[in-house]
C-alpha cells in the first residue's frame, strides 16, 4: 500500500510537469479573452434576463441599433443601425439600418426584426421582467399591461426593410443610450419562430447550435458553472476589425479563488477583487489592480412607515452622522463619498445636500424629541450576506458615537432580504442601486409612489409632479433642472441615506488593449485585442 | 436476507417520500418567492412568470403535481436557470460531483487505512503519535483553509496544478481538489482504522498466531485487516454519500461544476424543483450508501450473519 501511494504521488509530479504553460499564454497565443464573469448567465434571452453578468454575455452576442464606445460612454456610434435623426422635440427617432446587415447565419437583418423584437417584449404573453425599459415608446405600457391589443397602434413602425421610426410619449434626448441595453437588442425573427411561438417563453433558439446573433461573436460552446466561450462572427459588419477569435466567461463567484485564479496565469481579467485585498494588491502589483468609478450608489433605505422614521429630521440625522470619507477610506476602497443620490452623469450636476456633520445631526434628533438618543427606538439594520458585514458595523457605531443610539445587525439571506424590503418588513437596510443608462432618471424614476423599487414607504406628489415636468421637457438643459431639484428634494426628505458611489475594483493583465475606463462598464468586446 | 433487503428498500422510499413532504413545505415555508431580484419585476409580470410555472394554484395541487412529476421521473424546469429542465443541469453536474467524491474517496482509503494500520502496528511510537497528530490537525482544519492554502502554494506559486478551475479530461485538474476534499476523511478514516486495528491485535487469536511464528507483516493483513477495518467501512458508507453531496465549499474554492453550488444557489433563489432535484438524490444516495455498508459490514463481521 506504500508502494501504492509512493506511484501515486509519482504520478502527480509527472502530471505536475505538464503544466508549464499558463492558460492566459495559450489564450495569448490563440486570441482567446479569459474573462472573469462572477455567475453563468441565467440564460441568453435578451428579453428575458435582466443583469449585468447575462448583458456582458448577450452584449457580446447581439447589438442594438447604437453600439458602445471603447473610449467613453457618452458617445454613441453606429451599431445596427448606420444614422439615425430625431425631430426636434426629441419624440420621433428614425432609424436607418446598415443596408448589408446580417444574422450570423446569413439571413439579412431588417427593422423587420426590431419591430419582432418589440413586439416580442412588450407581449404580455412573454411576461418580460424588464419590458420596462420600452415603455418611453408610445403606447408601449398600455400594450404591456394587456389594456391596449393591437401593436400597430405601439409607436414603432417599419417604413421600408432598412428604416425604423420610433414614436415616444414624452422627449427622451437620451434614447440612443437606452438602445444598448438588452432589452432593446433585436431577435432573429427566423429563428425565433423556428423553435416555438413569439411569445413562448424559452425555447431552444438561443442554445449553443441554434442561437444566431447579429453582434461581433457567436456562441460556441456553453458548459453550465465551467464556462461559456464565443467564437468571432466572421459575418459581422465589423468583423475586419475585430482582433479576438473569442473570449471564455469563467463563472468564478468566489472572488478569492478568483483573484488566486488571476494571479496563477488563468485569467485576463477579474469581475471583482474582494475588498480586503485591495491594500495588498496595490502594493503587490501596482501595475495589474484597476479602481475605477462604476454608475452606481450604496445606500441605507429607510421604512418611513415606522414610528421615528417617518419623521424626515431623524432620517436626516441619521444620514448626517455618517462620516462617509472615513467609511471610503478604509472599507469601501475605490468609492467615492455620496453627497446625493445621482452620481454626476453627463450634463446633469445634483446639490450636494448630504454630508458629515455631527452637530446639526444632534441637534436634528433633539428637535424631533430624541436628545442625545434617549427615547429612540431600537431599529435593526438589515443587510445581505457577509458581504456588507464591515459597513453595516461601521455605521452602527457611527450612529452610536455621534447620535447615542444603538442599532442592531441582522444579516439574511437573499431571497429574505429582498422580500423584507418588498414588503415594507424592516427599518433599515443597506442596499445598493447600478444605473442603466447615462441620465439621471435611472435613479430618480424609482422613488415614485407605488414603484416595485421604492420600498421606503415615502412618496411625495411634488417630487413626482417635477419628475413629470422634467419628462415633458424638449431642451434638455431645463429638462436635467426639473430633474435636479426634483433630486434636491429626494435628498432634504431622505427616506435614502446615500452613502457611497460605486467603483469596480478588479485585477486586468496589461496585454489587453482597447480597455478603459468607463463609468457604465460596457466596453465593447469587439474592439478588444491582446498584445502580449 | 431477501426479505431484509427488500423491507429496507420499501423503508427508503417511505424516507424519500417524508424527505419530498418536508422540503416542499419548508421550501414554501421560506419568504420570498422565486421571481423577485433586487430590481422589482412589475406586478402583472410576476403574475404571469407564476402562471407559467404553475405557481400559482393551491399548495395540495402543487404539492401532487411535483410528485407525479418525480414519479415519471421527470423533475420539471427550473426557476432560476429559466426554462433550462432540471434533469439537464443533474445531468451535467452530478457526474462531476460523483467524480471528484470518488477521487476523493480514493484519497481518503489510500491516505487513511494505511496510515491507521501503520499507526496501530506501531503503537506508542513515534510514527504512531506523528501520524495521529497529522490526523487530528486533518480532521480539525476544515476545507476551506486547506484548499486555498493548497491552491495557493501548488497552484500559484509552484504552478504545478491550475488554481482553479475542473477538466474531466485533465487530471491534473483533479489533484487539488481531489487531495482538499479527501485529506479530512482521511484523517477521521485513519483514526478509526487505527481504533479497529488495536482492538483486533488485542484478541487472542493473534497472540496465537504471533506465538507459532507468523510474521508481524502477515498479522495484519493477513489476520487482522478484515476484522480491524469494520468500524472504517461502517464509516465509509455514510461519508460516501457525505462526500458527494458535501463537496460545495470545494466547488466554490475551485470552481467545480458541480452539483453543490447549484444546490446552494436554488435554496437563495427558492428555485423548488432544483431543490427537490437534489435532495431527493443526496435523500437516495445516503439510504443505498448505509445498505452497501450494511452488506459489506455482515461479510466482514460472520458474527452478524446469524441475527440478519
Amino acid at each position: 500500500m506504500l508502494r501504492s501511494l509512493g506511484s501515486a504521488l509519482l504520478a502527480c509530479l509527472l502530471l505536475a510537469s505538464c503544466q508549464r504553460e499558463t492558460a492566459v499564454e495559450r489564450a495569448n497565443r490563440e486570441k482567446i479573452l479569459l474573462v472573469g464573469n462572477g455567475d453563468d448567465p441565467k440564460a441568453l434571452d435578451p428579453h428575458l434576463v435582466t443583469g449585468v453578468i447575462e448583458h456582458n454575455v448577450i452584449r457580446s452576442l447581439l447589438e442594438g441599433l447604437v453600439a458602445d464606445d471603447p473610449r467613453t460612454d457618452d458617445a454613441y456610434p453606429p451599431g445596427a443601425a448606420l444614422s439615425w435623426e430625431h425631430n426636434a422635440e426629441f419624440t420621433e427617432w428614425t432609424f436607418h439600418l446598415r443596408p448589408d446587415a446580417m444574422w450570423s447565419d446569413g439571413t439579412p437583418l431588417t427593422a423587420r426584426d426590431f419591430e419582432f423584437a418589440y413586439h416580442r417584449v412588450l407581449h404580455p404573453d412573454l411576461a418580460a421582467p424588464y419590458a420596462e425599459m420600452l415603455y418611453f415608446i408610445k403606447n408601449a405600457e398600455a400594450f404591456n399591461k394587456g389594456e391596449l391589443k393591437d401593436f400597430g397602434q405601439v409607436g414603432v413602425a417599419v417604413l421600408d426593410d432598412h428604416t425604423l421610426k420610433l414614436t415616444l410619449r414624452e422627449p427622451v434626448p437620451f434614447l440612443p443610450g437606452i438602445t444598448r441595453y438588452d432589452s432593446w437588442f433585436p431577435v432573429p425573427r427566423h429563428v425565433v419562430l423556428r423553435y416555438g411561438k413569439m411569445t413562448d417563453r424559452f425555447t431552444k433558439w438561443c442554445e449553443p447550435d441554434h442561437m444566431v446573433g447579429n453582434g461581433p461573436f457567436v456562441l460556441k460552446e456553453w458548459k453550465f458553472n465551467d464556462h461559456l466561450e464565443v467564437a468571432k462572427n466572421p459575418r459581422y459588419w465589423n468583423a475586419a476589425n475585430v482582433k479576438l477569435n473569442g473570449i471564455r466567461f469563467i463563472p468564478i463567484e468566489n472572488f478569492y479563488s478568483e483573484t488566486r485564479a488571476f494571479l496563477a496565469g488563468q485569467l485576463h481579467t477579474t469581475y471583482q477583487v474582494p475588498p480586503d485585498l485591495v491594500d495588498k494588491l496595490k502594493s503587490d502589483h501596482p501595475d495589474l489592480l484597476r479602481q475605477e468609478p462604476y454608475l452606481g450608489t450604496r445606500f441605507v433605505r429607510l421604512n418611513t412607515t415606522r414610528p421615528g422614521l417617518n419623521d424626515p429630521r431623524v432620517r436626516m440625522a441619521l444620514s448626517l452622522a455618517i462620516d462617509r470619507k472615513t467609511l471610503c477610506d478604509t472599507i469601501l476602497k475605490g468609492m467615492r463619498p455620496a453627497a446625493t443620490l445621482t452620481p454626476a452623469v453627463g450634463d446633469y450636476h445634483p446639490d450636494a445636500v448630504v454630508g458629515f456633520d455631527p452637530e446639526r445631526a444632534r441637534m436634528l434628533l433633539a428637535e424631533a424629541g430624541f436628545p442625545e438618543g434617549k427615547g429612540f427606538p431600537r431599529y435593526t439594520l438589515l443587510i445581505r450576506s457577509a458581504g456588507a458585514r464591515t459597513v453595516s458595523e461601521a455605521l452602527q457605531a457611527m450612529w452610536k458615537q455621534h447620535l447615542g443610539i444603538l442599532v442592531d445587525i441582522q444579516g439574511k439571506d437573499f431571497g429574505s432580504y429582498v422580500s423584507a424590503q418588498h414588503t415594507l418588513n424592516f427599518d433599515l437596510a443597506v442596499a445598493s442601486w447600478v444605473g442603466d443608462y447615462l441620465d439621471p432618471t435611472t435613479f430618480l424614476l424609482m422613488w415614485t409612489e407605488g414603484n416595485g423599487n421604492n420600498n421606503t414607504g415615502w412618496s411625495s406628489k411634488t417630487y413626482e409632479t417635477l419628475l413629470s415636468d422634467g419628462a415633458h421637457q424638449a431642451d434638455p438643459r431645463q429638462r436635467l433642472e426639473k430633474f435636479r431639484q426634483a433630486e434636491h428634494l429626494l435628498m432634504e426628505e431622505q427616506p435614502l441615506i446615500p452613502f457611497a458611489w460605486e467603483a469596480r475594483n478588479y485585477l486586468h493583465r496589461p496585454e489587453i488593449k482597447g480597455w478603459h475606463p468607463l463609468l457604465l462598464d460596457n466596453h465593447p468586446w469587439g474592439a478588444l485585442s491582446l498584445e502580449p | 436476507m431477501f426479505k431484509n433487503l427488500l423491507s429496507r428498500l420499501v423503508q427508503g422510499l417511505l424516507v424519500l417520500l417524508v424527505l419530498y413532504t418536508l422540503t416542499f413545505f419548508l421550501v414554501k415555508a421560506l419568504p420570498g418567492g422565486p421571481f423577485q431580484s433586487e430590481r422589482a419585476i412589475p406586478k402583472h409580470i410576476r403574475a404571469k412568470m407564476e402562471a407559467y410555472y404553475g405557481l400559482n394554484e393551491s399548495l395540495p395541487v402543487q404539492y401532487g403535481r411535483q410528485l407525479k412529476n418525480y414519479l415519471r421521473g421527470d423533475p420539471g424546469l427550473s426557476f432560476r436557470l429559466e426554462g433550462r429542465p432540471v434533469s439537464e443541469v443533474i445531468a451535467q453536474a452530478f457526474p462531476v460531483s460523483l467524480q471528484l467524491g470518488v477521487l476523493a474517496m480514493f484519497v481518503a482509503v489510500v491516505v487513511g487505512i494505511p496510515a491507521g494500520c501503520l499507526a496501530a502496528a506501531k503503537r506508542n511510537s513515534l510514527i504512531d503519535s506523528g501520524a495521529m497528530a497529522v490526523a487530528m490537525t486533518g480532521i480539525c482544519l476544515p476545507a476551506f483553509v486547506i484548499g486555498p492554502i493548497l491552491a495557493e502554494f501548488f497552484g500559484r506559486g509552484l504552478k504545478w496544478f491550475p488554481a482553479l478551475g475542473w477538466d474531466s479530461t485533465s487530471p491534473s485538474s483533479w489533484i487539488l481538489p481531489a487531495f482538499t476534499l479527501g485529506l479530512a476523511y482521511a484523517a477521521y478514516l485513519s483514526r478509526l482504522t487505527r481504533a479497529g486495528m488495536l482492538e483486533t491485535l488485542s484478541q487472542d487469536f493473534v497472540r496465537t498466531a504471533r506465538a507459532k511464528g507468523v510474521s508481524p507483516w502477515n498479522i495484519i493483513v493477513r489476520h487482522c485487516l478484515r476484522g480491524g477495518l469494520i468500524p472504517a467501512v461502517a464509516y465509509l458508507g455514510p461519508a460516501f454519500a457525505g462526500i458527494i453531496s458535501g463537496s460545495v465549499v470545494i466547488e466554490a474554492v475551485f470552481q467545480i461544476p458541480g452539483l453543490g453550488r447549484h444546490f446552494v444557489k436554488a435554496i437563495e433563489s427558492r428555485d423548488a424543483p432544483m431543490i427537490f432535484g437534489p435532495v431527493l438524490l443526496y435523500g437516495t444516495l445516503v439510504i443505498l450508501a448505509n445498505l452497501v455498508t450494511d452488506i459489506l459490514g455482515v461479510w466482514l463481521n460472520p458474527r452478524l450473519r446469524k441475527s440478519s
